[in-house]
């Protein structure tokens, strides 16, 4: 709050309630009763249901699909997270250095942003087809007998792919930020301190650039975790069947497809919870970040 | 224009903070009153709450006839020029003059008019169509002023408007706000950490140090008679050399040895702290207080001595036709010029 | 030394950085140009070759089919009806969410409220859980106002999170105290003074966050798919997927000449953005810090 505040009482809550009252209606409602339907278990043909206390948390981890679709969610997130943050942070070190053409490497490297999910997905349906995909010539140039949507593990490549390719620029545009708010006199101290390149950026601009990495690596997280569903949703073409899914798109599954709701929304809270230690953790991580500067 | 009526106004915070100990003063009408202290004393609460920025928790303040305690500052008939001149980014020089007397439900022709008058006092002709942006640190000094006179306040309130500018522009700004004043007339307070400007400015000037007032007084009164040891080394620079000493018998001695006549009719005895201004003290090879010079400080005008007198960290002003060097000389103290405080309570004896 | 001047020794590492550069913006660039390239060329064609590397002679009709012939199951819509409604949820989306948050933020960090504290956590709870955990509830939610295959519908749940509100609060808390103050001297109350100094100078702010918002709002393809089962509302990434669902559900030969159009179509308005207003859209998704 500003030292002076205004005094008035209506026009802060006359203000406030468009907000407060959307996200009543649309976010705590809904949470709510996601939370309550998660103990319940739901009549297949929508007479009523019955409360079962954690059954469906503990059918859950009962349950080896599910525990298959959680590892394989944590494989990709960890996957997607890793190369996607690499090649962007090499990329940024790069745009950052060279000096000829920087702004329209800057262009290049970043524009996929404003691609939709679906529609990168679509491509990848193209570029991995099974017959006709030039991914897949290549993948069985190298000798690899690519089956998209036949094979688990050639499928679980392109969700890859496809991901990180969607996600190098976020990254790359807050690398290279990070690296242009490195004070111009700590990079000159360094290059009269260190003659190698090389050391200078891992003694240097490395732990300056920690802060902004701690932080991408939350976001790559969510970002793996939910925001690759139009990605895998549409390189499977809305039929799963046996391939690989995340633990998002098993929430769909079930609760849209297989009418499970209470199965679903057990799922859901799984997911709240997990994201609300990633964002407790993340809250640290920015209060550390604000010691930093 | 305006009295400026305090009458036990303090200000306490809810944690239980008090910012402001009650303090109560009069500001004549067309006065120019310089608030003056460290940073924290309280001055800028103080004014900001003349201005109804900060609720006043205790006490009553009239500006002119009128009880203003509980009045919006749009409507207590104040100007306020800012540190950071708080010019609203957007608007052009002219908009942002005439912004306040728009609010006011001026009509455009006269709003016009009257920018006109202020832009030409203030030599902003040519810059009305400019926005901040453009503007050097002196010309947005000038609109921040522009803005204030425009709207024929009965008050004008400066809360530190020139620690923003460079040395020289501070000199020549300093006197044009006074030369300003002047010519209008109106009421001002001027707050400030600066005691050259206090001093330079100031028709009177009010010391606060922690909440509470040091001292009130003219400049001249304030430098030759501080009320508090605060006062003393707070207004002057080099500030008023400071010692403890002993003082027995209408004698003041310095650690035992060197003795100094008091200033006149003192009957009391006991351990004081002796004030001297380093300009009442000249080199004489008769004197009798021997005075070791550290540093010689040239600054072209006159020189300051530094060094130590019985012990003690001192320094002694000189003029330029004066010459001298490190080492050992002997002081002459004029007696008149000594002021004695009371050592643990800092007031003047 | 005369000998080091005369001659300057090639440096490699120049040359090795623009490599690089240079692979990492094909990698980037390569599948977009792929996909347009294949999108002037028949469906036959692509059916039976896939990608094409060389442009082909069906590009108008393509594009043209794409926008203007009347599609879907029932028939009734077209690209042009997709691309307004992919317009109305951006725009709608990033509008509706300015106005909505630069209120609530004016409101938490202007006035004195007892209760700003609590309806600060209310607010930025919200940061914490993304649409996709709370699809199904959120989904039952809309079934039950009886929103579905509304705009409000489609909109208005999106805007039921915090980013915005926290972002203009950043920005608000970043503006000197001493505008609000030399304001009220002015005479401005609270409401002037919105909308005479905090709006306008909150352009530029406006404009970052409106980028980021369009895009985010244009792109949105879960809520859309479940929410829009009418077709006259679909947006141009939900008609994706019903493209590719024909091409499953029907046993013909699949458009995908006239799907690839579209998917060049979609990503275009988007695309365009980020790159003309790049700068605006860079400070937005780095200051707003998500």
């Amino acid at each position: 709050m500003k030292r002076a505040g205004f005094t008035s009482i209506w026009l802060p809550v006359a203000l406030l309630l468009p907000q407060l009252s959307i996200i009543a209606i649309f976010f705590y409602w809904p949470a709510g009763w996601a939370v309550q339907s998660s103990f319940y278990l739901q009549d297949p043909f929508g007479f009523g249901s019955t409360f079962v206390g954690f059954e469906n948390y503990t059918d859950l981890t009962a349950n080896s699909e599910y525990m298959r679709i959680a590892w394989f969610t944590v494989v990709f997130t960890a996957l997607v997270t890793f190369f996607s943050l690499s090649i962007a942070l090499l990329l940024a070190v790069k745009a950052d250095k060279v000096i000829r053409g920087a702004k329209s490497y800057r262009t290049l490297l970043m524009w996929v942003y404003a691609v939709a999910p679906p529609v990168a997905g679509f491509m990848g349906i193209m570029l991995f087809h099974q017959h006709t995909g030039p991914i897949t010539d290549f993948f069985k140039a190298l000798g690899w007998d690519y089956k998209i949507l036949v094979d688990y593990n050639s499928t679980a490549t392109a969700f890859i792919i496809v991901s990180v390719w969607k996600q190098i620029p976020v990254n790359f545009i807050f690398f290279l930020s990070g690296l242009q708010s490195i004070p111009r006199a700590v990079r000159e101290a360094a290059m009269i301190d260190n003659r190698s390149g090389v050391r200078r950026f891992w003694d240097i601009t490395f732990p300056l650039l920690a802060p902004t990495g701690f932080f991408l690596l939350i976001i790559n997280i969510t970002y793996a975790l939910f925001d690759t569903f139009g990605i895998i949703d549409t390189l499977v073409k809305g039929e799963p069947g046996n391939n690989p899914m995340t633990l998002v798109y098993k929430v769909y599954m079930d609760g849209f497809r297989g009418n499970d709701l209470g199965g679903s929304s057990a799922q859901s809270v799984i997911l709240m919870v997990l994201v609300l230690v990633l964002t407790v953790f993340q809250f640290r991580l920015i209060e550390r970040r604000i010691h930093y500067s | 224009m305006a009295q400026v009526k305090l009458d036990g106004v303090g200000k306490t915070y809810p944690n239980g903070f008090e910012a402001v100990k009650p303090c109560s003063f009069d500001i004549e009408d067309g006065e120019f009153v310089v608030l003056v202290g460290p940073s924290g004393c309280g001055k800028s609460t103080l004014l900001r709450m003349v201005a109804g920025l900060e609720d006043i928790t205790a006490g009553s303040l009239s500006i002119g006839d009128r009880q203003v305690n509980d009045v919006d500052p749009a409507d207590r008939d104040v100007a306020m020029v800012f540190q950071n001149y708080a010019l609203y980014p957007h608007m052009t020089v002219r908009k942002n003059i005439g912004y306040g007397l728009k609010n006011r439900g001026t009509s455009a022709a006269e709003i016009d008019a009257k920018v006109q008058d202020a832009a030409k006092m203030l030599d902003l002709g040519a810059l009305l169509d400019r926005k901040p942006s453009q503007l050097s640190g002196g010309q947005r000094q000038r609109v921040a002023m522009g803005r204030a006179v425009v709207r024929d306040p009965a008050l004008f309130l400066f809360d530190e408007p020139l620690s923003n500018l460079d040395a020289k522009l501070r000199n020549q700004m300093r006197i044009e706000i006074k030369a300003l004043q002047r010519r209008l007339g109106v009421t001002s307070i001027y707050v400030t950490h600066d005691q050259v400007e206090a001093m330079t400015m100031a028709d009177r000037i009010i010391v606060l140090n922690g909440g509470e007032i040091e001292q009130i007084g003219t400049p001249a009164e304030i430098y030759h008679n501080p009320a508090s040891k605060f006062v003393a080394s707070f207004m002057g620079a080099p500030p008023m050399n400071l010692m403890d000493a002993q003082l027995e018998n209408g004698e003041i001695k310095l650690n035992g040895s060197a003795a100094l006549t008091a200033p006149a009719k003192q009957d009391y005895t006991g351990p004081v702290t002796m004030g001297i201004r380093p300009e009442d003290v000249v080199i004489d090879a008769a004197g009798p207080t021997p005075f070791t010079i550290e540093i010689v400080e040239e600054l072209g005008a006159h020189r300051l001595l530094h060094g130590r007198l019985a012990g003690h960290p001192f320094t002694v002003h000189v003029g330029k036709d004066t010459t001298a060097t490190t080492g050992e000389v002997k002081l002459q103290i004029n007696p008149d010029a000594i002021r004695l405080f009371q050592p643990e309570t800092g007031k003047a004896i | 030394m005369a000998r080091t001047q005369t001659r300057k020794p090639f440096r490699w590492a120049p040359v090795f950085d623009h490599t690089i550069l240079i692979l990492g913006a094909l990698f980037m660039l390569v599948p977009v140009v792929l996909a347009f390239i294949t999108s002037s060329h028949s469906a036959v064609q692509i059916a039976r070759e896939g990608i094409m590397f060389t442009p082909g002679s069906h590009l108008g009709e393509n594009y043209s089919k794409a926008l203007f012939e009347k599609g879907g199951f029932t028939a009734t819509i077209d690209g042009m009806v997709m691309l307004k409604n992919s317009l109305i949820l951006g725009l709608g989306f990033a509008i509706g969410k300015i106005i909505i948050s630069m209120m609530a933020a004016y409101a938490l960090v202007y006035f004195r409220l007892r209760f700003a504290t609590f309806a600060f956590w209310i607010i930025f709870t919200t940061l914490l859980l993304p649409l996709e955990v709370r699809i199904l509830p959120s989904y039952e939610a809309i079934q039950r106002l009886d929103l579905a295959n509304t705009y409000t519908g489609l909109i208005v749940p999106l805007i039921a999170s915090a980013t915005g509100t926290f972002f203009f609060r950043q920005f608000f808390r970043s503006v000197p105290e001493e505008l609000a103050e030399a304001a009220r001297i002015d005479g401005a109350g609270p409401v002037k003074f919105f909308i005479d100094i905090l709006v306008p100078l909150s352009q530029t702010m406006i404009a970052a966050i409106f980028i980021i918002m369009f895009v985010f709002g244009w792109n949105q393809y879960l809520w859309p798919t479940l929410i829009t089962t009418d077709e006259g509302l679909f947006t141009l990434v939900r008609g994706i997927k019903q493209i590719y669902q024909t091409m499953i559900d029907a046993n013909s030969i699949p458009e995908y000449g006239q799907a690839l159009a579209l998917a060049i179509i979609a990503m275009l308005p988007p695309v365009l953005i980020v790159i003309f207003f790049q700068s605006w859209f860079v400070k937005g998704l780095t200051e707003s810090d998500k």
